[in-house]
């Protein structure tokens, strides 16, 4: 089975490229796919089949495939019918690229209509039902440029998906109860009770949604907008019995649910009787047809679903009649409007003398849609009517609206006939049509006839669905073209006379313009969700920055106010102060906090932030934190100067803003924020009581890392992949810096020789560039230079690493930058910062990648003794080559800013040529 | 362990500062209360772990150290906060370059639709008719 799908894949994935190749022709070689489904099926004929093999099995998925009497059915039908419409497509307008288009995708539907119909695994199933919600959406507009098309499509998919998603509920909520997916096992010992009737609700819905069954009828006429051939398989061949088919699938195991017969025999019954109403208003024969369709699809869910073993070889039988007879009258009006550019059948007449043939064919299937003998439609309308007429007063009441059905079925199908074919007063007969072919008279004429033959096959017909029917309990009935004179032929007689009536009554009523109720509660429910969707976005979505923030904030403040006020386990006990000098570092930092929030000028304000940076950096030192009150003092440093560079093109002063309420209300939340930190950082600096993980570092950092400075070795070893990603976090900023100035990636090329405004203590200053200032630079510059390496090797075993070796490094070069602007500084590190970045990313990846190839794992440590001559032994560790790459990045980080922020803004275009004149009178010979 | 009152004081004083700045419309102000708000942070870490000598085997004894875990986080933290610096300085940059300030606008494409739910109006979808939104 797993083979004719992959066949089928196959097929839809070169059938464009093919029909494109050779045109029209190719789709009979495509037409050979499903045709080879229908095959397969008759060889299958009476036989069972399993086929199984593991998906995911960690999830309990496999593409589990059955054959039985009810997925033989089908894949006789979707093989058969969608082989005889492909061939039919081969003669229908259409240009080439869309016979292609269409040629892709009736296949692909083909064989996800087999998966579907095969499928015993239900999420399996559900991956196939989803997908001919997919193909019949995009078959459906196959004239994108058209509106009523576009709509139709996604009325369609979303309808039938709203009741897809909700039978996949239902299958989960089965698999869930019962710990399988698998229908075979699931039919065995289906669950009970609530849990059970609320899943099949749900997977009902779904099916109800696929089969156009009220309340969801009316995407399927509005559908009628595809191309006539893909109405006639997806419409009422193929995709519409989806539904139908999982209801008789379901049927045996939860027929005897309340919730089950109210919605397959209620809402069927009802939509039978409402389309049939609908139906003798049209006056579009593919209208007609549509709503005929969905009338009869009313009545096979609320045949299968009664779950009666009479029933259900009614159902089938009905099944196999509808298939044949709908299609072929589709493809009849598809030759109809071929032969005369109208499907209007008040301006249709005397077409039947015209065109005999298919005339013929067509009264062949109306006449089984009507239930007349001798064909298929007539034996499953008698034992329908036989398995209801037992006397049961819920039996006699769905009989009565059956026998209703049936009457309005025979009007509309006369008025199909009379419509199509009938000669009419008044209307100027049709008198030279375009003749449709032999291509275009062969399907709607074997489908014909097939209803035909199966008219008179009676008992192979029913010894081939037998089992199906088996499975369910009650008194069987016998297909037959004649029972005897009994009640089922009296109702059939009465039917067709009654049919004729309502025709004669109603044949010149057409519809009103005035549109459905479906459509217009569709429409409505459509607007619903977009005004919906307006309003609440419009009301959470507001714009405001502060304002997003705020909403986080408040939601922190109650969330975590709640917990501390409520359920925290409060520290009885507490210690104001390690030492007092922390107290000292504390009020140092509480000032400057304060008095940056006051600040009017914004250097100010960066000022007193970086002061209380330094007053934190003495209270690590207070702590026993050398590593961080280095590093922390260094970023300051490096922070103040990259705030200068930017500040100088910032007025001096932040501007006013007048609102003091939303100042006001800034406060209350900031205290608020505070107050709740506070409170968390007291309980959970109290609540720890466990013994700290990294009582163990300290010998492991000397044992393994081969270090005695523990943070070091825990950067570079113990927690490396934490300075991964965050070495990668310092690129992309890097990188996020470079391009927010240079916009453009030749600027950004460029960026080393990009001009710096004078020189950038000079420009900051006002006053020329002093020379005294220069010459000292470049004394210290190598000593500091040196200072860095020394950190960085030594940081494994003393203060200091990567981070701070990288920058005091960075530090130098800003040094130089500020007392001789761009020159100096490309002078003192000749080299673009993106190609520092990457050589210190790629080093410490390489570190981490080269401990795997040698066996260890990513980013471990190795200890290598290296003697050197006169030096006596070195000790290394290689962990010190990664931070090698961490020395790196952070000199490449800072390189980049200062030669992004320190240059002038982008100019514009128009400006360009005398800013490259300007850039080449700069031209550094560094 | 019993917390450090001064530390706590310290989180609640710095959070408290930074968000009052944090919820401002300068890009400058914003960036300064990030600072801040990373220092209350910092500060929070540190004193989730023991105070003591310098956590580097060899100069005290093992039981006297600092917690030397926290304060490896902290240098992550002190670095990833100077990357942020730098990008919102330049964003700063970037916004008085193009709109000559450094405020926060709101979002154009929000407001758009905030004036639409004023106006009890839909959005123009590709499948409706002209006159019908």
């Amino acid at each position: 089975m797993l083979v004719l799908l992959v066949i089928h894949a196959a097929v839809a994935l070169i059938a464009p490229a093919l029909v494109r190749a050779i045109g029209g022709r190719g789709l009979y070689l495509v037409a050979l796919a499903p045709a080879g489904a229908a095959v397969w099926a008759a060889a299958h004929i009476g036989r069972t089949a399993t086929e199984t093999v593991e998906w995911i099995p960690q999830l309990g998925l496999s593409l589990a495939f059955r054959l039985d009497t009810l997925s033989w059915l089908l894949v006789l039908l979707v093989g058969g019918v969608g082989a005889l419409v492909l061939a039919y497509c081969a003669h229908y307008v259409g240009d080439r690229g869309e016979q292609a288009r269409h040629a892709g995708l009736l296949v692909a539907f083909a064989g996800t209509m087999l998966g579907l119909v095969l499928a015993d695994d239900l999420l399996l199933l559900y991956v196939f039902w989803e997908l001919t919600s997919v193909l019949s959406y995009l078959l459906i507009a196959s004239d994108p440029g058209r509106r009523v098309a576009r709509r139709a499509a996604m009325q369609a998919l979303l309808v039938t998906t709203l009741g897809g998603l909700a039978m996949l509920v239902g299958i989960v909520m089965l698999g869930a109860g019962t710990g399988t997916h698998r229908w075979s096992e699931l039919a065995q010992s289906p669950p009970a009770g609530t849990w059970g009737t609320v899943a099949v609700v749900l997977i009902l819905a779904g099916a109800l949604a696929k089969s156009a069954i009220l309340p969801f009828g009316a995407w399927l006429p509005a559908a009628m907008a595809a191309p006539t051939p893909v109405s006639a398989y997806l419409h009422a061949a193929a995709m519409v019995k989806a539904g139908v088919f999982l209801v008789a699938l379901l049927a045996p195991a939860f027929a005897g649910v309340l919730a089950w017969q109210l919605l397959t025999v209620g809402a069927g019954l009802a939509t039978l009787i409402f389309a049939g109403l609908a139906a003798l208003r049209q006056h579009d024969l593919k209208l007609l047809l549509a709503y005929g369709t969905v009338s009869q699809l009313g009545l096979l869910v609320a045949v299968l679903g009664a779950g009666t073993r009479a029933a259900a070889l009614a159902g089938l039988t009905l099944v196999l009649a509808h298939a044949l007879f709908k299609s072929a009258l589709f493809l009849t009006v598809g030759a109809v409007d071929h032969a005369t550019g109208t499907r209007d059948l008040r301006k249709l007449s005397g077409l039947g003398r015209r065109l005999p043939m298919l005339a013929v064919a067509a009264t062949l299937a109306a006449a089984s849609m009507a239930g007349a003998p001798p064909l298929l439609g007539f034996l499953g309308k008698e034992a329908l009517f036989a398995a209801f007429a037992t006397g049961e007063p819920a039996d006699t009441a769905a009989l009565i609206a059956m026998v209703l059905g049936a009457t309005l079925t025979v009007g509309y199908s006369l008025r199909f006939l009379w419509g199509a074919f009938g000669t009419k007063p008044g209307v100027v007969p049709v008198e030279h049509p375009h003749a449709p072919g032999p291509g275009l008279l062969a399907a709607p004429v074997l489908l014909s006839a097939a209803g035909l033959a199966g008219g008179l096959a009676a008992r192979p017909i029913e010894s081939a669905l037998e089992p199906y029917p088996l499975m369910l309990d009650g008194v069987g009935v016998h297909l037959a073209l004649w029972h005897g004179l009994s009640l089922p032929l009296g109702l059939t007689v009465l039917a067709l006379a009654g049919g004729y009536g309502v025709f004669r009554l109603t044949r010149d009523r057409v519809k009103s313009e005035k549109i459905s109720a479906g459509a217009w509660v569709y429409e409505q429910a459509l607007r619903g969700v977009d005004r919906l969707a307006v309003e609440l976005t419009g009301a959470t979505q507001r714009g405001s920055l502060p304002g997003y923030l705020g909403v986080i904030l408040i939601v922190l403040v109650v969330i975590a106010g709640t917990v501390l006020a409520v359920g925290a386990p409060w520290p009885t006990e507490f210690r104001v102060w390690d030492t007092p000098l922390q107290a000292v570092a504390g009020v140092a930092i509480i000032a400057a906090a304060i008095g940056a929030v006051r600040a009017q000028r914004r250097l100010a304000a960066f000022v007193l932030a970086g002061a209380a940076g330094y007053a934190v950096s003495m209270l690590f030192i207070l702590h026993g934190a050398p590593d961080l009150a280095l590093t922390q003092a260094l970023v300051e440093t490096a922070g103040i100067v990259m705030a200068v560079l930017v500040l100088r093109r910032l007025p001096a002063k932040f501007s006013e803003r007048p609102l003091r309420a939303s100042r006001r209300w800034r406060i209350v939340l900031g205290v608020s924020v505070g107050l709740a930190a506070a409170g968390m950082a007291f309980v959970t600096s109290g609540g720890r009581t466990a013994t700290p993980v990294s009582e163990r570092f300290a010998d492991l950092s000397v044992s393994y890392g081969g270090g005695s400075n523990i943070v070091n070795v825990i950067l570079v070893d113990i927690r490396a992949w934490d300075t991964m990603g965050e070495i990668s976090v310092l690129v992309v900023a890097a990188t996020g810096v470079a391009s927010l100035i240079f916009q453009r990636t030749s600027a950004l090329r460029r960026r080393a020789e990009t001009p710096a405004p004078k020189r950038a203590l000079a420009a900051w200053t006002g006053k020329e560039d002093s020379v005294i200032m220069q010459v000292v630079t470049r004394l210290i510059f190598h000593t500091i230079v040196l200072f860095s390496i020394y950190l960085l090797l030594s940081g494994h075993n003393a203060p200091g690493g990567g981070f701070a070796g990288g920058l005091v490094a960075a530090l130098a070069l800003t040094v130089r930058y500020l007392a001789g602007g761009r020159r100096e500084l490309n002078r003192a590190a000749p080299v673009d910062a993106g190609v520092v970045l990457g050589t210190g990313l790629l080093i410490a990846v390489g570190t981490g990648v080269g401990a795997m190839l040698l066996g260890g794992q990513v980013l471990q440590t190795a200890i290598v003794d290296i003697h050197v001559p006169l030096l006596g032994d070195l000790h290394v560790a290689t962990s010190t080559i990664f931070d090698v790459g961490v020395y790196l990045i952070v000199v490449g980080l800072i390189l980049d800013i200062l030669r992004s922020l320190g240059a002038e803004p982008q100019p514009s275009v128009t400006e360009e040529t005398s800013e490259t004149q300007e850039q080449d009178r700069e031209k550094v010979t560094a | 362990m019993t917390p450090n009152l001064v530390y706590i004081v310290l989180v609640g004083v710095l959070f408290a500062a930074g968000v009052v700045l944090l919820l401002e419309r300068s890009l400058t102000r914003i960036l300064i209360g990030v600072i801040l708000l990373g220092h209350g942070a910092n500060v929070l870490i540190l004193g989730g772990g023991r105070a003591g000598g310098t956590p580097i085997v060899g100069t005290v004894p093992t039981e006297d150290m600092s917690d030397p875990l926290p304060q490896a986080m902290i240098l992550t933290a002190i670095v990833i906060t100077l990357a942020v610096t730098a990008f919102l300085l330049a964003l700063a940059y970037r916004s008085r370059d193009i709109s000559g300030h450094d405020e926060v606008q709101d979002d154009v494409e929000d407001r758009r639709i905030v004036v639409l739910a004023e106006r009890d109006a839909m959005p123009l979808t590709d499948d409706q008719d002209q006159d019908a939104a």
